[in-house]
């Protein structure tokens, strides 16, 4: 039987995947970003999952206004990394994993999940910026994507509600799969920021840490967010954080948050990171350590990096 | 036919992309989309007028992409993430454009946005009824000790 042995949480701001890719992650302002995600590759390298169903959304790459699918599953053999504008990231081909993909479709279709598969389809830096963060930058990535993509763009997304919902028939489905697969959830986007309009540059660390909080304690909360707030407090674009929640009603109701990670800024947006395993009630943990971000050199970051908190809980 | 009102419409300083948007801006999107092919951004920036005729647009949203008034292009129906598309051709950023749109220069929004960016305080609300509950929420245990004074909502565009 295939189970999901985890839940990931990430943002997947561009800018973040052009740092990458242009070998900046040494300057100050992106090192207090990465850094963040040492102990989360670590911890990916010893969880070695056999497959990575991911939720992110398409930025008019693989999908114009021609068709906008609210949930569309990517079923393909592959996914190659999409042109934003700037030439393809030097990223490998994403694989999928057609087999579990088209049972997952079969299962939540039957579950009443009217999702669209889809045969043919380009990645954005919605998808390859979380695998270089939490998988840096291999040559080929170490095990199979299914990518779900959701529309967040066209207003209006799925509700929290939805998304946690259509989680809940992905395990499911997963867990009726009869091949052992260690499969690994991915929830991506957000946190709070606005990259449109006069009020573009919103930030709100207050509801993203409430948000972090509420994910590993009482996701249930979380699904009663109705858009409004999503867009008034955590900016038009904060919305995306919808996505978060697919991943995490894959999970079970009680979860361990093993580790986390926020910053502000990047480009525009809030990076918050968390990683979740199934509660493991009688097994013994190590106690809590605390991890202090590297102090960036330039002055000017200082401020921001104090802001900046990695947090292991537990590890 | 005036555009219908909605809950978000009193968000300030946002365009809300929603259905009735892409209806309207369907054709800056599909402009935008078509500068992701290199052929198109050089025929574009050749004569950019003539391109424009491709796509029916009308004679406000061909001023607005002429002009580069990605507001404008937003309140008519575009999307940030298609209209980026047109940043990138004439290549902007994400963020190049960010500062665009709040009338900053380049270096005041990159330092308000490494102070923390922007406030949602004051930013909430044009009609100012909204008093800024959040329940995403303070976690329950903390909601007790920190129980703040009630927010007082200003509209603003920040």
């Amino acid at each position: 039987m295939a189970r999901i042995i985890a839940g990931v949480s990430s943002s997947h701001v561009p800018a973040i995947g052009a740092a990458i890719d242009n070998h900046q992650t040494e300057e100050p302002y992106w090192k207090r970003v990465f850094s963040g995600f040492e102990k989360s590759k670590e911890w990916m390298a010893k969880a070695k999952p056999d497959v990575v169903i991911l939720v992110y959304n398409d930025h008019a790459s693989a999908f114009s206004v021609e068709m906008v699918p609210t949930f569309a599953l990517g079923c393909a053999a592959e996914f190659p990394p999409a042109d934003e504008g700037w030439g393809p990231r030097p990223v490998p081909v994403v694989k999928g994993h057609p087999q579990l993909a088209a049972h997952i479709a079969q299962s939540v279709i039957l579950d009443e999940f009217d999702i669209t598969v889809v045969n043919k389809m380009e990645v954005d830096h919605g998808l390859t910026v979380p695998m270089n963060l939490l998988f840096g930058s291999p040559k080929e990535w170490p095990c199979p994507v299914i990518p779900l993509a959701v529309n967040v763009v066209l207003y209006p997304p799925p509700t929290g509600h939805r998304c946690f919902m259509l989680g809940r028939a992905i395990r499911k489905a997963v867990e009726s799969y009869p091949e052992d697969l260690r499969v690994v959830m991915f929830g991506t986007g957000g946190m709070s920021h606005q990259i449109s309009g006069p009020r573009a540059g919103l930030i709100n660390s207050r509801f993203d840490k409430a948000f972090l909080d509420n994910l590993t304690k009482d996701p249930k909360k979380l699904t009663r967010i109705p858009h409004l707030e999503y867009m008034r407090e955590a900016g038009a674009e904060g919305i995306e954080m919808v996505m978060w929640l697919v991943m995490r009603g894959a999970l079970d109701d009680k979860v361990d948050e093993v580790y986390r990670f926020y910053t502000v800024p990047a480009s525009n947006t809030a990076v918050g990171h968390i990683i979740l395993e199934p509660k493991r009630g009688a097994a013994k943990k190590p106690a809590a350590k605390r991890t202090a971000a590297r102090k960036p050199a330039a002055s000017r970051h200082k401020r921001a990096a104090a802001r900046t908190k990695i947090q292991r809980v537990r590890g | 036919m005036a555009r219908q009102q909605n809950d978000y419409d009193d968000i300030p300083g946002t365009f809300v992309f929603d259905q009735d948007r892409s209806r309207q801006g369907y054709g800056i999107n599909m402009f935008c989309m078509s500068l992701m092919k290199d052929e198109n951004r050089k025929a574009f920036k050749a004569d950019e007028a003539e391109y424009l005729k491709k796509f029916k647009l009308t004679p406000e949203q061909t001023q607005a992409v002429l002009k580069r008034d990605y507001n404008r292009l937003l309140e008519l129906g575009g999307n940030i993430y298609f209209t980026a598309k047109l940043g990138a051709t004439d290549g902007h950023s994400f963020r190049h454009l960010a500062a665009l749109m709040t009338g900053s220069s380049q270096d005041q929004y990159a330092d308000m946005m490494l102070a923390g960016g922007r406030s949602v305080e004051g930013n909430r609300s044009r009609s100012g009824k909204e008093s800024g509950k959040d329940t995403a929420g303070k976690p329950r245990k903390a909601a007790k000790s920190k129980a703040k004074a009630p927010k007082k909502s200003r509209s603003g565009r920040g």
